[in-house]
């Protein structure tokens, strides 16, 4: 608009190179190699039953990550954002620690907090009937510890930007808390929590370092989706890892694809742009509600 | 009466909101809670709801103490500034929402929902959702949500301080039409003047965490008990070390007994008004002297002339002298 | 991940908020000792056991264990990489995220999704994708497997996102006109960027640089099958954290983890001062 003239057009065209050479090529690439031995090869490779097992394991894991993810961000984001207790601050900085710590290191953390024979907790869960790591409470956990801070950091900002008055209003009308939250506030964070489960999600399947080490990698049944793709290439079963890859990438384009559907114009989302304190004209299309 | 407060206090850290207030509102009446911003008066409103705790002191409604019940249960209604519309339910779930709570059958919340839409002038806009409504609207919508659950008292916290000049006069007098209709005990907050003394029945000057005054738009703008309310309450300005309204001065051409004497300085004309400044010739500020247009010409009066200045139905305030 | 680091990026100046929050009431107080046990199980429990694991094998084990060659080599290699791949980032980040406000052309939508795709792709997935066109069997004849190129390629492809979605918010509230008149000023185009655009995106492109630092060093998934994982060559820490575990020598994995936690903790506070410092500028 304000660039015109070559400028433009040469940045334009070293974006384009810069990003179809890094990503869009190797992605492509991965869907042509999947089906690189025709379509039976792709569908062989995926109903292999260890794999099957594998993507079921995926699936429930990542099921109970985002249903843990889920109850606690929206705990935590009420808590951080609706009230004031000692610690709060200290408390909303450690949240994002999840995503700065390497995988390597959230596995080897719950390793050392909860392994069977050396952990700190680990022979007394053990003694109890409860083992952790090499099983799926130990996948959950790792799980769940990388993709922890997501749902929080989209329903804090949202949480914020609409303020306490719809809540007290409710409350002035008879609202108790939980008829508050669920009438209003739930309403209010809706987009935002959709958005963070759905990344969430994305992030739970895909999960593979700090589950590689929690999960001990047994064929059958502590082996995930990811696992499996590693295993396969390294078996050299080209196609059995590029048919997984494949899958695990679909999903994760396609959570992608909601998630910018259900944000249009991608800068703000529909919540906050409604909470702007403007008289809108009667002819505005109806809220999508 | 109504509501009854006494001996209310709140602090925030260090700054004190509100001191000792005691305060009656009558029942069926309008009041406002009149005074500068920060004053303590939203604070107040706020105890009365429920939505904020008195540090100390009670809260009365209608007999019943209501200091610790909580907000959901005091059958208050609560107008707020930036109307509070619930955003993702039409114009009618917003009203609907305290019957629902409620739990009263359908059909009878459907009923009282029309009931109140004719009552705000939003019956076609039942299906709407708060973003397709205007501001005034907007607000007409959340005094039917209000007044929809049949409350006790109806409190409004600057109900149209986010408003444009022209929509704010017109919902204010409908607000008092309304108010003549429903009669529920009203007490409504403003830093404005001049709503407070064309709306309500009673004003209560708040200041700095204190009541300055209590009593009707007349006997606060003839006999304020303070200088804040003087001032607060209209225009003023200095003749002879004393605060008074440049209304009620009294110009003269030629000598007068007890008068101030000056040269008109200025001469501004407004329409049917005439505003002068008059220096004293005994040195001092100049003096604000407001006429009408007749008055003036009458007396001949011109930029440069000279004239004598006293006042007239002098303030039988307890007011101190302003020091020079 | 993406939009909530911008809009912290984007917020700052006044807001109304309705009112301050309230102090716990008895309900709020149970929810939060939930949250906190919770949390205690599954981040903070772990994360001290690996530092108290770390302090166990007192200072010369954690001496040793940096100074080993191989080790040592591995953190070269990372913080290098790195630097390199921010370096990188602040520049193409901030390329595309102005194209993606400022240009308009067909496509422009998918390209939206396309710069996302590295945050939603799992990391092992990603370096499968990239081996497929920068591997043995690449359509182009370039093969830079288990090279130092296959390194900063994968970290490359894993940390795009980063400045460019802390930087495109900020560059879409300022006004284009702003652009516009200073080169009406008779500013260069290179002037208008220095002057103009870069002091206000400063501070976004600052965050976006301190996450795609901490995400390159910490990064393991997309390593895998790409680099080869050669020693001294083009191992990086997060591979010796593992090789340690896998021999059961928890006191040095917990060393060169606590190590990795540490740097990644100061890039981001040092990062956050400088965004402070010329933020108040």
């Amino acid at each position: 608009m304000n660039e015109r003239g070559p400028v433009r057009y040469v940045l334009r065209a070293i974006v384009l190179v810069y990003l179809t050479l890094l990503i869009v090529w190797p992605v492509f690439l991965v869907g042509k190699n999947a089906f690189a031995e025709g379509t039976g090869a792709f569908v062989d490779a995926l109903t292999e039953p260890t794999t099957v097992d594998a993507f079921e394991l995926t699936l429930v894991v990542a099921a109970w990550a985002v249903v843990i993810n889920t109850v606690f961000g929206v705990l935590i984001s009420v808590l951080l954002v609706r009230y004031t207790f000692p610690g709060r601050r200290i408390l909303s900085a450690l949240i994002d620690l999840p995503l700065s710590v390497s995988p390597v290191v959230v596995g080897l953390a719950l390793l050392l907090a909860y392994g069977g024979t050396n952990g700190w907790f680990g022979p007394t869960l053990e003694s109890s009937g409860l083992q952790v790591i090499y099983a799926t409470p130990g996948i959950i956990m790792a799980t769940a510890f990388v993709s922890l801070p997501l749902v929080i950091r989209e329903v804090v900002p949202v949480l914020t930007e609409i303020g306490t008055e719809q809540e007290q209003a409710a409350v002035s009308l008879g609202a108790n808390a939980w008829q508050t939250f669920r009438r209003i506030t739930l309403p209010a964070i809706r987009w935002a929590l959709v958005y963070g489960v759905v990344l969430s999600l994305a992030r739970s399947l895909g999960e593979f370092g700090a589950v590689k080490i929690v999960s001990g990698n047994i064929v059958g049944q502590t082996q995930t989706a990811t696992l499996v793709v590693e295993e396969r290439y390294q078996n050299f079963e080209q196609t059995a890892a590029y048919a997984a890859s494949f899958v695990l990438a679909a999903a994760a384009v396609l959570a992608l694809i909601v998630v910018t559907l259900l944000r249009p114009g991608h800068a703000a989302a529909p919540t906050i742009r409604a909470s702007a304190e403007v008289a809108t004209p009667l002819t505005t299309e109806k809220d999508p509600a | 009466m109504s509501i009854e407060i006494a001996g209310v206090g709140r602090r925030f850290g260090d700054f004190v909101a509100l001191e000792d207030i005691n305060l009656s509102v009558p029942a069926g009446q309008l009041t406002a809670l009149l005074g500068p911003s920060g004053g303590g008066k939203s604070t107040l409103l706020r105890i009365i709801a429920g939505l904020e705790n008195a540090d100390s002191g009670t809260v009365t409604i209608e007999g019943n103490d209501a200091t610790r019940l909580p907000a959901r249960k005091r059958n208050v209604g609560f107008v707020f500034q930036h109307y509070a519309a619930f955003k993702h339910m039409t114009v009618a779930r917003n009203v609907a929402f305290g019957l629902e709570i409620r739990k009263q059958p359908k059909d009878q919340v459907a009923e009282r929902v029309r009931e109140m839409l004719r009552l705000v002038h939003l019956e076609q806009f039942a299906d709407r959702y708060p973003a397709q409504l205007s501001g005034g609207q907007r607000q007409r919508m959340a005094l039917a949500r209000a007044l929809a659950i049949e409350p006790s008292v109806l409190l409004l916290d600057e109900p149209f301080g986010a408003l444009d000049a022209k929509v704010r006069k017109e919902l204010r007098d409908w607000l008092r039409r309304l108010h003549d209709e429903v009669h529920v005990t009203t007490v409504f907050v403003t830093h404005d003047q001049e709503e407070a003394l064309e709306v309500a029945d009673q004003i209560v000057v708040i200041n700095q965490g204190r009541i300055e005054q209590i009593g009707t738009p007349d006997e606060l703008y003839d006999q304020p008990a303070s200088d804040f309310v003087l001032s607060f309450l209209g225009p003023v300005t200095t003749l002879d070390g004393r605060l008074v309204r440049p209304h009620d001065i009294e110009v003269a051409a030629g000598p007068v007994p007890d008068s101030v004497v000056g040269t008109i300085t200025r001469w501004t004309r407004i329409g049917y008004e005439v505003r002068l400044e008059v220096t004293p010739t005994s040195g001092g500020d100049p003096v604000q002297v407001q006429l009408t247009r007749n008055d003036a010409l009458q007396r001949g009066l011109a930029e440069g002339s000279t004239v004598w200045l006293r006042e007239v139905a002098p303030v039988n305030g307890a007011h101190s002298p302003v020091p020079a | 991940m993406t939009t909530s680091t911008l809009t912290r990026v984007r917020r700052r100046g006044p807001r109304r908020r309705a009112r301050a929050a309230t102090a716990l009431t008895p309900a709020a107080g149970l929810g939060l000792g939930v949250a906190l046990i919770w949390f205690s199980i599954l981040v903070m429990l772990p994360l001290s056991a690996v530092v108290l694991t770390t302090t166990e094998g007192g200072w010369t084990t954690f001496v040793e264990t940096i100074q080993q060659p191989q080790t040592w080599a591995a953190i070269k290699l990372t913080v290098g990489e790195a630097v390199l791949v921010t370096v990188t980032n602040v520049v193409f980040g901030t390329l595309i995220a102005w194209v993606l406000v400022r240009d308009h052309f067909w496509g422009k939508g998918i390209l939206e999704v396309v710069i996302d795709i590295p945050f939603a792709l799992p990391t092992i997935v990603a370096g499968l994708v990239l081996l497929s066109l920068y591997g043995p069997g690449s359509p182009i004849g370039i093969d830079v497997a288990n090279t130092r190129v296959a390194v900063f390629l994968a970290l490359l492809f894993v940390t795009t996102p980063f400045v460019v979605r802390t930087v495109q918010p900020v560059l879409l509230e300022l006004d284009p006109e702003t652009e516009q008149a200073a080169a009406s000023l008779g500013a260069s185009r290179l002037t208008t960027f220095r002057k103009v655009l870069l002091p206000a995106l400063t501070p976004a492109i600052t965050a976006g640089a301190a996450l795609s630092f901490a995400r390159a060093i910490s990064e393991y998934g997309s390593l895998v099958l790409l680099s080869g994982n050669l020693p001294m060559r083009t191992e990086v820490t997060s591979v010796r954290i593992l090789t340690y575990i896998e021999n059961g020598n928890m006191a040095a994995a917990a060393s060169v983890a606590s190590l990795l936690l540490l740097v990644a903790l100061f890039a981001i506070i040092a990062l956050d001062v400088i965004a402070r410092r010329v933020a108040r500028r």
